[in-house]
């Protein structure tokens, strides 16, 4: 009898195993397929748009801008490629991320250096979450901000200069925090080193710190670029899009974001979105990767 | 007065900038609701009401909360599982590996790429396969948006996942492998109870994005001013209004739309604040 229960108690001790290790390669299987599932997504995207879009992409793509909608109209009609490109958005984004990186950049560098030099200051503490917070906010409502600050009472309308507006408050709380990240981990013995050899303290954030973490700055930046470049929504409510090249900063503008939702809203121009979206995707990405390049480097 | 001290002037009056221009956001969108704020009061988070007739204007944010609340928080139940999986294939199964560091840096190109993009491949990607499988008539509505808003936040809710996943003590693990757990025990009654408020953290992040996000919804959600009464119904979200009617709004209707950016702002930043404060508590 105590055999036959012994025996028992083995049989389910056994069974439990092989039950814990069938559940065991269940999950692990059910992770696989989730992990799978989620860059599958990456493939997927860019795969469409590469099918999609290829066609649509030629010289003229770079240096002309949009036909209107019955030129369109017709050269879809006839069977043939839309005549025309994004050249008003191409250098209309550039024009905004300069503007963006002009107001952003100086400051959110400042801004870093003065958090990773007062790191434990609960004031520093306050600005810290200020940037995050700020990192937080819906592009849209930044438009809105920027729309009351600038198209408002500065331009009296949509312009270049509410769009750069918008994209700089985005960029900067970006900046600000991959500043202070970088330069966090410039070693202390070399600013030591310096403050001991009697170096004024400006000289050693300009010649030391600086140059120590440049890689980092540089990748900070080139992820806020890339962030901010693909933004179409705030763009709405301020720059509001230019059928032509436009270098007024007071007037509006064009960005390729911008011109792809005109693509999409204009059933004539429908063939026109997957070649620009390849081209806004690609830049974004690649500016992403050369960010992610740099910044492993370094480690 | 040295250049030392005039460089930490510097230095802390340029910082004294962000708190203004933060400051600054807060006044604008709220001086820019005050018209609105006075004429509806509390009544315009209840009333569902979203007349831009003229004369008889009548504004209330209910059906966009509403809109908003159901597509995030359908996001976020998809995106869990999804970014929970994920963050254990890079941080635990495959943790140091070449493929661990692919995956990674695939599901970071996922948050690069602009939600105009995300809109477009779900108008002309997902809408058809959601008719094709009988759900909807045309596609849209809160389901598509809530699909392509999760495949959005699935790195913000990965990152950060990853990072405390990878923080678990491996003496720990360790010590429940000798005795005899299996790796899903270990998961469970190891990596989780110890990672648990960081992945916390990171879901809630997540949330927060999906709230805000707009363009992508705004192509995809149907623009319907009607609260959504089912998953496959057309609705509209407080960032998908703004985008659609912010360009012909003038008076009360920008007032009142401010008021929902302002809404909009004052959520995420609750939302944020958590988040980041559950972060600091874990260090």
């Amino acid at each position: 009898m105590d055999n036959i229960i012994n025996i028992g108690k083995t049989a389910g001790l056994l069974s439990s195993i092989g039950y814990r290790k069938a559940k065991n390669n269940i999950f692990k299987i059910l992770v696989m397929v989730f992990s799978f599932l989620t860059i599958s997504m990456v493939f997927l995207i860019i795969g469409t748009l590469l099918v999609k879009g290829y066609k649509q992409i030629n010289l003229a793509f770079f240096t002309q801008v949009a036909p209107d909608t019955f030129t369109a109209m017709m050269a879809t009609a006839n069977g043939e490629i839309i005549p025309g490109g994004i050249a008003n958005g191409i250098l209309g984004s550039i024009y905004l991320v300069l503007i963006a990186s002009v107001i952003a950049i100086p400051m959110g560098i400042v801004i870093g250096v003065y958090l990773s030099e007062n790191s434990k200051k609960k004031y520093a503490c306050v600005i810290r979450d200020i940037a995050d917070i700020m990192q937080g906010v819906p592009s849209i409502v930044i438009g809105i901000i920027a729309y009351i600050w600038v198209v408002v009472p500065l331009t009296k309308g949509y312009s270049v200069l509410a769009g750069g507006v918008a994209l700089a408050i985005m960029m900067l709380p970006l900046i600000v925090r991959s500043t202070e990240e970088s330069l966090k981990m410039v070693p202390d013995t070399l600013k030591e080193a310096a403050i001991a050899l009697g170096t004024p303290y400006y000289k050693v954030i300009w010649r030391v710190l600086i140059p120590t973490s440049f890689s980092g700055l540089i990748s900070g930046i080139l992820l806020a670029v890339s962030r901010v470049l693909g933004e179409t929504a705030p763009l709405m409510l301020t720059t509001l899009g230019n059928p032509d090249v436009n270098w007024n900063i007071a007037k509006p503008g064009s960005a390729v974001p911008l011109l792809i939702w005109q693509f999409y809203n204009d059933p004539n121009m429908v063939n026109l979105i997957w070649s620009s979206t390849i081209f806004l995707m690609g830049f974004v990405l690649i500016l992403n990767l050369i960010s992610k390049w740099i910044g492993a480097k370094r480690k | 007065m040295n250049s030392d001290k005039i460089l930490k002037r510097v230095l802390f009056f340029s910082s004294l900038v962000i708190v203004l221009i933060a400051a600054a956001m807060v006044f604008s969108l709220f001086e820019g609701s005050l018209p609105s704020i006075s004429k509806f009061g509390w009544r315009f988070l209840i009333s569902d009401q979203w007349d831009p007739t003229q004369g008889s204007e009548n504004y209330g944010a209910l059906l966009f909360i509403v809109g908003t609340i159901l597509t995030s928080v359908l996001a976020l139940v998809i995106a869990i599982p999804l970014a929970f999986c994920t963050s254990l294939f890079v941080a635990e199964y495959f943790r140091g590996t070449k493929l661990a560091s692919i995956v990674g840096t695939l599901v970071d190109l996922l948050a690069g790429i602009p939600s105009i993009i995300y809109g477009l491949w779900g108008f002309y990607i997902l809408c058809p396969l959601v008719v094709e499988a009988g759900l909807s008539p045309q596609g849209f509505g809160v389901f598509t948006s809530a699909l392509i808003l999760a495949i959005m936040i699935v790195p913000y809710a990965t990152s950060l996942s990853n990072t405390t996943i990878a923080m678990v003590p491996n003496d720990l693990k360790e010590a429940a492998y000798a005795l005899g757990a299996t790796r899903l025990e270990v998961i469970r009654t190891v990596i989780l109870p110890n990672a648990r408020s960081g992945m916390t953290a990171s879901y809630i992040l997540a949330f927060g994005r999906a709230i805000g996000e707009t363009l992508a919804v705004t192509m995809l959600i149907g623009n319907e001013n009607a609260i959504p009464h089912g998953l496959f119904s057309t609705g509209n979200t407080m960032a998908s209004v703004i985008a659609n009617q912010f360009g012909e709004a003038s008076g009360l209707q920008l007032s009142a739309l401010i008021e929902l950016a302002l809404l909009l702002f004052v959520i995420t930043t609750i939302i944020n604040a958590i988040g980041k404060y559950i972060i600091k508590k874990i260090g």
